[in-house]
Order: structure tokens, then C-alpha cells, then sequence
């Protein structure tokens, strides 16, 4: 049945995000710390223990999938609900601000996979 | 129309459904027609929403784009957090276990130097414009890291509200600027593999950014990606109005 693959995703989902609500709380942060990562890691292990017993079937992962594939829309969606205006109408500093480390970031990317892959 | 207009009210998310599925249609025409394939079809359709955001921005005068216009309300939902995150977590179904873990410490590393250097920079910039107090510079500075930190850090702090607004406009241009930027220098910086992704994720940091970025570059990262990306907030949160802020404050 699909509603397998969704309900073990959405349990996945749920104590994740959970997991990451208590993190947050107990470092005394007003955020969700590390939720989503988690949760993909519980869906992973669910996943392989699934396998193992023998219960993953087609049915089942067709249930995840279709979220999996829902994914580039969505991010469209968010896309068309971000506020974009404000960022174009800060004025100068929010441009260099803004601007400035994505590209150092980008120019770092390159020595930080070398760095860290040779040890 | 008022029937139309509570039909529509009471079918929101339905509606956004069918609006995003036009959008991502025409882009995926326009991509293969006129671009010959030069930019895939959903990086268009991820700027598109960005383009249709700004006029929707502009037309409610509100704050989350198309969203805020009340027929389209719908495309917030679908776009909101619990969509973005559930749809993330199920990519993991393609992802492995075992690179994750072969990789963690390249992600832990690169989250670490992501949060400080975005930091670092976003202080040096601002107090380079002219701001000189703490409470501002470590504002400032958290809104260069995401547009969550900005104000969660902001309001800790005490700042003005418009060095708050300041903060949020920077981390949304962090976001936008990763999006669009990410498909076009992947190939420059060796984002191509799982490894890369997760240090571009913990590097990056903005989960909006890393997530359409990586999805107009490769599906496959995203997965890989977002696993260090869904920490940078929550540190960013935790290291700003704290330890950088004290650091800050000893310095200025």
C-alpha cells in the first residue's frame, strides 16, 4: 500500500523535526537545529531495516517517491513566496553585503573539498 | 465572483498545484525551444517564481510574493517550510548512508568555516559602510549568514528595526544568489558529486538557496546538500548572539 511508504516518511519527518525542535531548546536557540537532516537519516535507517526483513516493495517506495519528486515544484512554489521585493529595494549596502561572501564562498569551495579529502 | 472568489479561497492549495505545474510547463518549453537546453527547464521555472515573487511583492505590497495575492494564496502553502523540508527528507530515499557518513567531516568543516566566514565578512562590509556599534555589526553579520539569524539575533541583541529589516533583506539576497548562481558555476567548482555537495550545503548554509540551487543543478545532490545545510541556521542562531557577539564586542 502507498499510504505505508507516505506514513514512514511522515514518521520520519515528524520525529526529526521534533528531535530538531528539542536540540534547539536545549542549546537555547529559537530555531529548529538540524531537523531535517534527522529526519533523512531516520528515513535512511528505516529504510535498510525495511530491507532487510524483506518488506520494502514497489507499492511502498512509490509512496515516498512521489514527494521525492515533488520536490522541484515545491522549491518553485517557494521561489514565487520569497520576498523578493525587499531584497531588490534595500539599496547598496544589502547588494555588497548580500553579494560579496556568496562569491567568496564560491571561490572557496574548490580548496575546502581539496583540504579536507586529503586527510 | 464572489462565489468564484470563496471557491477559490476554500481551494488553495489545489490552485497552487495548478499554477505551478503551468509555470514549470512554459519553462520547460521555453528551455528546450528557444534555449536548445542551455538551462534546464526547472532553473527557469526557479527564476520565473523569483521574477513572478517580485511583481506579486510589488501588486499586495506584502512580504511573500505571488503568495500574498489572495487567489494564490495557495502557493505559499506549497511552498512553505513543511512542503520544502517533507520533500527533502523523501530525496533521502536516494541517497546513501554510507557517503554521508564518509563525508560528515568534510560537512562539519565546511559548516564551521561557512558560518564564520559569512559572518566575518558581513562585520567587516558593514562597519566598512560606516556602522561602528556591536550591537549592529553582529546583526548585520548574522543576516549574511541566513535571513533567520538576522532577526533572531537582532531582536536578542536589542538592535534597531531597521538594522533588523536590513539583516532580512541581506539573507534573502544570500538566498536568491545562491539560486541562481549555483547551476551556473557548478561545473567551475567541482560540485558534482555527493562529497562536494555536502560541504557546498554546510558552505552555503541557506536552506531556500541550497535547495533550489542544487535542484536546478543535479536532483541527485539535493539530498546530500541538505543534510548539512539544515544545521547552518540552527548554529548560526546559537553562535551570534553569543560567542561572536562577545567576541565582537571585545574588539569594538
Amino acid at each position: 500500500m502507498i499510504i505505508y511508504g507516505v506514513a514512514i516518511l511522515a514518521f520520519s519527518y515528524l520525529t526529526g523535526q521534533l528531535c530538531g525542535e528539542y536540540l534547539g531548546e536545549f542549546l537555547g536557540v529559537k530555531a529548529n537545529v538540524g531537523g531535517v537532516g534527522f529526519a533523512m537519516i531516520i528515513l535512511l535507517l528505516c529504510k535498510e531495516w525495511l530491507q532487510k526483513k524483506g518488506w520494502l516493495d514497489v507499492e511502498f517506495e512509490k509512496g515516498v517517491d512521489f514527494w521525492n519528486k515533488m520536490y522541484i515544484p515545491v522549491i518553485i512554489a517557494m521561489s514565487a513566496s520569497q520576498n523578493v521585493k525587499v531584497a531588490v529595494s534595500s539599496g547598496f549596502l544589502a547588494v555588497i553585503v548580500g553579494a560579496i561572501p556568496v562569491i567568496a564562498a564560491f571561490a572557496s569551495l574548490p580548496y575546502l573539498i581539496k583540504l579536507t579529502t586529503k586527510h | 465572483m464572489e462565489i468564484f472568489k470563496n471557491f477559490i479561497d476554500k481551494n488553495g492549495l489545489i490552485v497552487g498545484f495548478l499554477v505551478v505545474g503551468v509555470i514549470a510547463l512554459l519553462s520547460e518549453l521555453f528551455s528546450r525551444k528557444i534555449l536548445k537546453g542551455y538551462l534546464p527547464g526547472s532553473a527557469i521555472a526557479i527564476l520565473v517564481g523569483l521574477i513572478l515573487a517580485y511583481f506579486g511583492g510589488i501588486i499586495s505590497g506584502g512580504d511573500k510574493g505571488l503568495a500574498d495575492l489572495s487567489t494564490l494564496k495557495g502557493i505559499g502553502t506549497f511552498g512553505g517550510s513543511m512542503f520544502r523540508d517533507f520533500t527533502i527528507v523523501a530525496t533521502a530515499m536516494g541517497a546513501s548512508f554510507a557517503i554521508m557518513k564518509k563525508a560528515g567531516f568534510l560537512g562539519f568543516v565546511s559548516l564551521i568555516y561557512g558560518i564564520l566566514m559569512f559572518f566575518v565578512l558581513g562585520v567587516v562590509l558593514a562597519w566598512i559602510w560606516g556602522y561602528r556599534d556591536a550591537v549592529s555589526l553582529c546583526t548585520i553579520g548574522a543576516g549574511s549568514c541566513t535571513y533567520i539569524v538576522g532577526p533572531v539575533t537582532g531582536a536578542a541583541l536589542g538592535a534597531s528595526s531597521d538594522v533588523i529589516a536590513l539583516s532580512i533583506a541581506i539573507g534573502v539576497l544570500k538566498a536568491i544568489l545562491v539560486t541562481i548562481l549555483t547551476p551556473l558555476l557548478a561545473k567551475r567548482v567541482g560540485l558534482n558529486n555527493p562529497a562536494a555537495a555536502m560541504a557546498f550545503g554546510g558552505l552555503m548554509g541557506t536552506n531556500s538557496g541550497v535547495s533550489a540551487g542544487l535542484a536546478a543543478t543535479d536532483p541527485a545532490l539535493v539530498p546530500y546538500g541538505a543534510v548539512t545545510a539544515t544545521f547552518y541556521t540552527g548554529l548560526g542562531c546559537l553562535l551570534c548572539p553569543s560567542l561572536f557577539y562577545l567576541v565582537l564586542g571585545w574588539i569594538f
